[in-house]
């Protein structure tokens, strides 16, 4: 079964007909998304983290026909004029990036975080809670709590 | 100066913006995706296999079964090739197998036009087993009427020394003698990024492989073995990789990918392995099972330790008695100056394959080590931080396993900066009165060595190639891998150091192709700082020679006055004055019609030495002894691992491997039914490795001394961050609760029986 559907992602209009079967992380990566990765495929891992309507999904468990007239949000997108957002940089100053597979995902729901405390007094817990859906296997996770905390701080 | 210096790293603009491309993101017109039929038992032989009802299903286009596949076995790990074949790896496997040996094993595949169509089909194989009895216990598997895994026997490898002396005469002068037994888990690598490589082929007879793998040029040797095809026509690709950690230091899907793309006539065939299957079917951690005794004086000088361990590989061999040799030998110089007696065996199990894991056999045999240390240091009544300064090996002394001196040997200052840093004493006063009540606090140390590669076990060669390209900045292409830990970082560095230009002009290509990437063995064993760190050395010294040379060709100035400045040419003496810029310079060697030509360097390198790391962990935890649950208070990592290259990256390799060790104290078991063979948790929801909630914050420091034998005073550092960890937090949950695990992971499943075996609940 088919279904056509309407929907924003990175600031772009699409118009798509697709398979009902069909998932947001392989629509989005068969629009060439690639940065919307798959780790697990059943909601694990968060490494197909995007944002919908700024809220932070799993897009590996998040049926395609679901973003009818909705945003989306990829790293890809988070790039302006040729600048990359304070959170894709805090995480490059922080080294919070080593081989990189769960990082996209990662910055996008430390991205919906920082827009949503921006200011805020914030601790450690509290970042952790927020990010306890994804699954980062190279940096122990404290660069990554290093690099919301300055984000956050400016 | 760039050695020394926490500049960016090179890929973390491609990694935060979605650019950089892993093996699933190239889009290959016509693409077909593989499917393994897998075995749902974990011990028996098919006797039947019918694969009509798949094969009918529209979009399947190949099946192929264990009937199809070349019947030469071969070996997986990714070692470099043993001339002496005495010491070659077990050559254990066949691409698709009639006899299971665990849950899972590929007995069929089957290509389709989509990973559904070929799920689906693979359903549709009927198989039908003669099952056995599952062998999955030390005891049943080494039981003498046990079935033999393997036509070999259930033995992978043995061996056995005593050095530094005789354990005998050392047993007499030891006044406290000690004995335990310990074991560890398995574990398994759960890097982000599954297994995935594709294959299709290109002018004539040609494959050419894309994967995500640690080992480029080892991997085209193992395909050639595995599918009988000319090396020289295989081609592997590593574009960026998302986690390795040793589970793709084996050459686990290569082959068959490869092989069915020759048999269906260069079709592309894409093989992407499930979390599921990645967790259960490619690599593991090998479980150890140690029996240990030790001896010391009353003074606290340690006399002896002898350990007795047994290692289980599991379904097959793959670096098989390898690991329980490295992790034994790596020890060694930890505590140099007592006998050390280590006896220990690899075994095969009907449960999943152990392989190469993030410090190879160490963390193992670690564990086991300083649980004795820890336990005869109470035995004794000295303090075990104490034990352990007084015990620990000093530079000068000889490694007593090779007999080589320990030029740099930091682990007695790790020790010493530690117990400041993480103020020892003034813990150790203050959870005095905390060792009662439900909550209960203690602290733990525990120390490690290691090795900076695998010489002389095997070949060290790496290699390096630098052009100087028409604009003046240089490309730098070496074999060894970037797989998420920074090299490409640290290597153009190192260019950048040596050369004198400026290290944003510098470029490692990531992307490696064996067809023209220089030859080195891969990213395993911590090695490439320290060995082809010395290549980059020797090549940026060739390159800075041939670009002066070339200044003095066209400038007329003697070279000897010349050096490079990051991007030009100036005299020695007078730095601020420009003799020529390094883009005129190489514009001219390219273009000029009479003179000059492309300026490059190469050299392909052999290392003789290796030398070994060092570091210790400090912790600080609090037992809640009703829940049976561990909180980390505190942690701290304290390193030799020689120079740094650069201090950010280092904190990173630093950081990840005590989160894997936190993870394997705690949390992280791979099981598998002891009757049935049958694996429990092969997911990430299951299997427990730490989320950031489970994350105490991380904190680490380094000694750094200066390694003569490497180019930069570089030692390992990669994988030795995870051994000394869960070492720690046993000792200090005995230091808080008075009760000692002896096994991991030290979850509340374990710590329950334990804590109700000593009467605590
Ligand atoms: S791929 Fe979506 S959560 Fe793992
Ligand atoms: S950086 Fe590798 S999984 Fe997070």
């Amino acid at each position: 079964m088919r279904e056509t559907i309407s929907f924003v992602v990175n600031g772009e209009h699409y118009s798509k007909n697709i398979d009902v079967r069909l998932s947001l992380l392989e629509l989005l990566r068969e629009e060439g998304l690639t940065s919307v990765k798959h780790g697990c495929g059943v909601g694990e891992c968060g490494a197909c983290t995007v944002l919908i309507d700024n809220t932070p999904i799993d897009s590996c468990m998040y049926l395609a026909v679901w973003v009818d007239g909705k945003t989306i949000r990829t790293v890809e997108g988070e790039i302006k004029d040729g600048k990359i957002s304070q959170v894709q940089q805090s995480y490059i100053d922080a080294g919070a990036v080593q081989c990189g597979y769960c990082t996209p995902g990662f910055i996008m729901t430390s991205t919906a975080f920082v827009e949503k405390h921006k200011g805020q007094n914030v601790d450690r817990d509290e970042i952790r809670k927020e990010h306890a859906g994804n699954l980062c296997r190279c940096t122990g996770y404290e660069t990554i709590i290093c690099a919301v905390e300055s984000c956050l701080k400016d | 100066m760039s050695v020394g210096i926490a500049v960016e790293r090179k890929d973390a603009l491609a990694k935060v913006s979605g650019r950089a491309k892993f093996t699933e993101d190239f889009s290959v017109k016509g693409l077909k995706h593989a499917v393994y039929v897998r075995s749902t038992i974990a011990h028996g032989r098919v006797i039947k296999i019918d694969t009509q009802k798949a094969r009918e299903i529209e979009g399947v286009r190949a099946i192929f079964t264990y009937e199809d596949v070349p019947k030469n076995l071969f070996a997986t790990a990714g070692h470099p090739y043993a001339i002496d074949r005495a010491a070659a790896d077990v050559a254990d496997r066949l691409m698709l197998t009639q006899d299971i040996r665990l849950e899972g094993d590929e007995i069929a595949i089957v290509v389709a036009d989509t990973e559904l169509i070929a799920h689906r089909a693979a359903a549709q194989v009927e198989v039908e087993y003669e099952p056995y009895a599952a062998l999955v216990t030390p005891e049943a598997i080494l039981a003498p009427d046990a079935r033999k895994i393997h036509p070999g026997g259930n033995v992978v490898g043995a061996h056995s020394y005593e050095v530094g002396g005789e354990i005998k005469t050392a047993e007499k002068e030891a006044e406290i003698v000690l004995e335990g037994e310990y074991s560890t888990a398995m574990v398994q690598h759960c890097h982000l990024e599954n297994h995935i490589a594709y294959a299709y082929m290109e002018d004539g007879d040609n494959i050419i492989i894309v994967s995500s793998t640690q080992i480029p040029h080892i991997s085209r040797r193992i395909v050639s073995e595995a599918i009988n095809f000319p090396l020289g026509n295989i081609k592997v690709v590593k574009p960026f990789i998302g986690g390795g950690f040793g589970a793709k230091q084996d050459v686990i899907i290569e082959p068959i990918v490869a092989f069915l793309t020759m048999k269906m006539n260069g079709t592309p065939v894409q093989l992407n392995l499930s979390r599921e299957e990645t967790i259960a079917t490619t690599r593991t951690r090998h479980p150890f099972y140690g029996k240990a005794k030790g001896g010391m004086t009353r003074e606290g000088e340690l006399k002896f330790l002898d350990l007795d361990v047994v290692s289980v590989t599991g379904a097959y061999a793959s670096h098989g008695h390898s690991i329980a040799i490295a992790g034994g030998s790596k020890t060694c110089t930890m505590y140099p100056r007592a006998v050390i007696r280590y006896n220990a065996k690899t075994i095969y199990a009907n449960m999943p394959c152990a392989g190469a894991m993030r410090a190879y056999g160490t963390p193992q045999v670690v564990f086991i080590t300083e649980c004795l240390m820890e336990d005869m240091a109470r035995k004794a009544g000295i303090d075990p931080l104490d034990f352990r300064i007084k015990n620990v090996g000093l530079p000068g002394d000889t490694n007593p396993y090779n007999k080589q001196k320990i030029l740099t040997h930091g682990l007695q200052e790790c020790l010493i900066k530690g117990r400041e840093l993480f103020d020892w004493d003034g813990k150790k006063a203050a959870y005095v009165d905390k060792k009662t009540g439900v909550i209960r606090s203690g602290i733990g140390v525990a120390c490690f060595s290691y090795a900076s590669g695998t010489y002389p076990g095997n070949v060290e060669i790496a290699s390096c190639r630098l052009i100087l390209n028409p604009d003046g900045s240089v490309h730098v292409h070496v074999g060894a891998t970037e797989i998420g830990q920074g090299s490409d970082t640290a290597f153009a560095q190192m260019a950048a150091e040596t050369t004198g230009i400026n290290y944003a002009d510098v470029k490692v290509i990531s992307t490696q192709d064996t067809d023209y990437t220089p030859f080195d063995t891969g990213a395993y064993a911590s090695r490439q700082t320290y060995v082809n760190g010395q290549a980059v050395y020797k090549a940026a010294v060739e390159l800075r020679e041939k670009i002066l040379s070339y200044a003095e060709k066209v400038t007329g100035q003697a070279k000897e006055a010349l050096t490079i400045a990051g991007d030009r040419v100036v005299y020695h003496a007078q730095p601020e004055t420009m003799l020529i810029t390094l883009r005129d310079l190489a514009t001219d060697s390219y273009y000029h019609k009479n003179r000059g030509g492309q300026i490059t360097s190469e050299v392909s390198f052999k290392t003789q030495t290796n030398a070994p790391s060092f570091g210790c962990t400090f912790v600080a935890v609090d037992v809640d002894i009703e829940l049976c649950k561990v909180t980390i208070k505190q942690i701290i990592n304290v390193h030799d691992s020689g120079k740094i290259i650069n201090p950010m990256t280092a904190k990173g390799q630093v950081h990840g491997g005590m989160f894997m060790s936190i993870g394997a104290a705690l949390f992280e078991e791979l099981l598998v039914d002891e009757t049935s063979g049958r694996i429990y948790n092969n997911n990430l929801l299951d299997y427990k490795f730490p989320t950031i909630t489970d994350m105490p914050d991380l904190d680490c420091a380094f000694v750094e001394t200066d390694e003569p034998t490497s180019s930069y005073g570089v030692k390992s550092l990669g994988e030795p961050p995870t051994i000394s960890p869960a070492p720690a937090i046993r000792n200090a949950i005995l230091d808080a609760t008075g009760v000692a695990p002896d096994r991991l992971p030290m979850s509340p499943k374990n710590l329950f029986e334990q804590f109700k075996q000593a009467g605590l609940i």
